[in-house]
């Protein structure tokens, strides 16, 4: 297991690698200069000439990288170009939010969609069914603003049961937090729901058909425990496999979310960031995103291992 | 309502009620603002902040008149080349350092000198300063400057603690230590700034909230969402689409003031290769494309009515604005006449560049609409603004569509933008008699003499049109029912001295 781990590891730090090169390249074919963009109406040439020395951006695109991962190994990611605060900072200030907002999206995905998949599969071809497939394909279909919208107009506005945006840390005030995050994490829940309602709809039903099932059947046993222990147990590998690919998916989400519900994490930085040109942010938070989805793809790896047994032995 | 509705209704808002501090002010913002420190910084939005934060040595009137702040006196040499301020007494900074007149050189000292400073060139014409006592100060001018107690009245006139910013270097923004009427508190970027009263400001008895909160809000409908839904107490910049269900709102109450700024479309003339074009080298082009708009309907279709029609750098009830020539109205058949006269009578295409956002794409469509009628094809290049702003500067366009947030001296709003290689003359524009003109209103302090001299600029700048003016934006604000006191100014900011809340 251990072994297994190391190896995933090794194989991860190339991609980071090359994932850092291709934003850094990418960054630098954007039209736009960075000190004008943050000029904006003061554009005095001497400060302007004193800021693109002060970070670097005369110097040639090889030896601003090089610079970039001598400091970034060190821990030092820069500092905003916008805000003056140093990039780290400004992650950790946005990385507990989308953490919380992606884990209460997923909760929503989660708690809508894996019923409503196995519903519909053991239901299939029942008016059930129908409805749970028309249901998860708006829910794939709607798209995000509108729907964040409607939410805002309904539930703040209309019913003044939310509040409208922004957002309260965790620890500041726990239920408060909860409710200004409910709409985004189920405006970004949903379209997730829909793909998993979908994969585990069609995972149930090839589990269903199988021999072990209808030996289970065959046995006795009540159909609740067919379906739970027996079928979802198996149909859960795939399951697990996708939900650690909707990270990305989430994360991506997050982006659109954020800015509808002006919830201050890690979308909402990214999205400021590149129409400000503030480089060292962009360079920042696409290094932890992803090593954030490296490591999510090793954690589903080893889950799958613990879930099926047969593969822990090799 | 039904009950169980009401129940969760209950449930949900249980906390927020009992959580919420009553005193705490709640502001949105239309965008996050820059570094905190005044001599870096650069947003309007910043500057919103820095009212509630940083005093300045003076502070200007609804009607643009220079009123005390931290000075309660100034005065003039005689041929104007030094001012000598009188500051109020008993006044300290946040950090209880007393602001005397030292403090006051020190901060100029590195306004003028702070690598990053970008207020160097509002501060050009000071030479130095001279401590006469604990509570004067003077100003040495290279030059009578007639715009330097405008600049005073904004981020140059800021003091801050001469201690913490000689502690914290470039840093400072990071925890700015002013003397207004707020204390810095937190700031968790694009989330939220908090400050809190300052118990020790010299003016506390009108200042009536224990904090203020600026909380950043870009979209506008969301801001608008907010304020309805109670999460905050005042908007600044409700979309001129907006108002009409803000003004349906009992809850609501609108607030405005017609800005100091304009927008309009730049022409390059002769900045890069690309100025050599019809449009670059006939003014008669221009002229017509100007009376081929009809800046009324530009304000009635794109804004509901909301903003101010415009054809001066200065809006129509500026003090500066040259009632002898008032908006033009459309009139197609001259601007024909006049694209005949430059041998242009079987039409013309220009090229405008366009931010990519809803608003300028909306104004040029109307503006393109209008042109096409006169025999003028618009093309709509839409640019992200970055981008824009870098092809403008190295002068890669034909015409831009650009703006100019305002100042409160009439030089900030043409002097740079006019004069031979100004700092912001993107189009190129050169006229040794405008240069002269427009020189000779910054060392004059009489208004009567300046007005003359703007309005002589005028005479030229109408002709020639290097920036053809469209319209000047009102600063509308959305208010709960409940705050009472506020008062609009030009520029923009929100002063909260005498705002009070009715609610507990």
């Amino acid at each position: 297991m251990l072994s297994f781990i190391l190896r995933r590891l090794l194989v991860a730090i190339p991609t980071i690698i090359l994932i850092s090169i291709f934003v850094f390249a990418l960054q630098k074919l954007l039209p736009g200069d960075p000190v004008l963009a943050m000029a904006g109406e003061e554009r005095d040439p001497e400060t302007l000439a004193f800021l693109r020395e002060k970070y670097g951006l005369n110097d040639p695109i090889p030896v601003q990288y090089f610079r970039w991962v001598g400091n970034a190994l060190t821990g030092d990611l820069g500092i905003s170009l916008r805000s003056n605060q140093p990039v780290l900072e400004l992650i950790g200030q946005k990385l507990p939010v989308t953490i919380q907002l992606a884990t209460m999206a997923m909760i929503f995905a989660i708690a809508i969609g894996i019923p409503a998949g196995i519903l519909s599969a053991i239901k299939k071809g029942t008016a059930i069914d129908y409805v749970a497939n028309v249901v998860a394909l708006s829910g794939l279909s709607i798209p995000n603003f509108w729907l964040g919208i409607m939410l805002i107009l309904l539930v703040s506005v209309k019913w003044q049961l939310l509040p409208a945006s922004g957002y309260v840390p965790f620890d500041e005030d726990p239920l408060r937090s909860i409710q200004v995050m409910i709409m985004p994490a189920f405006v970004l829940g949903t379209a997730l729901a829909a793909t998993l309602m979908r994969h585990t709809r069609s995972a149930m039903l090839t589990v269903l058909t199988s021999d072990y099932v209808r030996t289970a059947r065959a046995k006795g046993l009540n159909e609740r425990r067919v379906i739970l222990k027996h079928a979802f147990r198996n149909a859960l590998t795939p399951i697990v496999t996708l939900s650690a690919l909707l990270f990305g998916e989430l994360i991506a989400g997050a982006v659109l979310t954020e800015q509808i519900f002006t919830v201050p994490g890690f979308g909402k930085l990214v999205v400021d960031a590149v129409f400000n040109r503030d480089y060292a942010v962009v360079q920042g938070i696409v290094l932890v995103t992803a090593v954030g989805f490296i490591a999510m793809n090793l954690l589903a790896d080893v889950a799958y291992v613990l879930l099926n047994p047969r593969l822990r032995k090799q | 309502m039904t009950l169980s509705r009401m129940t969760l209704a209950a449930a949900l808002l249980g906390a927020t009620t009992l959580g919420a501090q009553a005193q705490d002010l709640r502001i949105a913002l239309q965008s996050d603002a820059d570094v905190l420190d005044p001599d870096q910084s650069r947003t309007f939005v910043g500057r919103i902040v820095y009212a509630s934060l940083c005093d300045k040595l003076v502070d200007i009137t609804p009607d643009l008149e220079i009123i005390p702040q931290l000075a309660t006196d100034w005065e003039w040499s005689d041929d104007n080349t030094s001012i000598t301020f009188t500051l109020r007494e008993g006044v300290t900074f946040h950090d209880g350092t007393p602001l005397n007149a030292d403090a006051v050189a020190r901060n100029i000292e590195r306004s003028q000198t702070l690598e990053e400073s970008r207020r160097k060139s509002e501060l050009t014409s000071v030479t130095g300063t001279e401590v006469l006592g604990e509570y004067e100060i003077r100003f040495d001018l290279s030059t009578p400057d007639a715009t330097l107690l405008a600049q005073l009245a904004d981020r140059s006139g800021m003091m801050m603690s001469p201690d913490a910013f000689d502690a914290a270097g470039a840093d400072f923004g990071l925890a700015p230590v002013c003397s207004g009427p707020f204390a810095f508190e937190e700031r968790i970027a694009q989330d939220r700034i908090t400050l809190t009263r300052f118990d020790d400001y010299w003016n506390a008895d009108a200042i009536n909230f224990d904090s203020v909160t600026f909380l950043p809000i870009p979209d506008t409908t969301v801001r608008l969402a907010n304020l309805q839904s109670g999460d905050i107490d005042i908007l600044e910049r409700l979309a001129a689409t907006d108002l009409e269900q803000a003004r349906g709102d009992d809850g609501i109450a609108i607030e405005s003031a017609v800005s100091l700024g304009y927008q309009g479309l730049t022409f390059n003339l002769d900045n890069g290769d690309r100025g050599d074009n019809p449009w670059g080298n006939d003014p008669r082009l221009r002229r017509a494309l100007s009376l081929a708009i009809g800046r009324d309907i530009i304000n009635q279709v794109v804004f509901n009515g909301a903003f101010a029609a415009g054809n001066q750098p200065f809006p129509p009830n500026s003090p500066w604005y040259d009632a002898d020539r008032p908006v033009p109205e459309r009139d197609v058949e001259r601007a024909r006449a006049l694209l005949e006269e430059a041998g242009f009578g079987d039409g013309i295409t220009l090229e405008v560049q366009v931010p990519n956002t809803t608003v300028p794409l909306q104004l040029m469509q109307v503006v393109q609409s209008m042109a096409s009628e006169a025999g003028i094809n618009i093309e709509i290049t839409s640019k992200e603004f970055a981008t824009l702003l870098e092809d403008q500067s190295a002068g890669d366009f034909i015409a831009s569509q650009i703006g100019w947030s305002g100042r409160v001296d009439p030089d900030g709003n043409i002097h740079q933008f006019m004069v031979t290689d100004g700092g912001l003359n993107d189009a190129g524009y050169s006229n040794p008699e405008v240069d002269q003109l427009l020189n000779d209103a910054r060392t004059t302090t009489d208004q009567a003499e300046r007005k003359a001299l703007y309005d002589q600029a005028q005479d030229i700048l109408s002709a020639d049109q290097p920036i053809v003016y469209l319209y000047h934006q009102n600063w509308i604000w959305a208010l709960d029912a409940s705050i009472e006191g506020f008062t609009p100014y030009p520029d923009g900011m929100i002063r909260l001295e005498g705002v009070t809340t009715s609610e507990d």
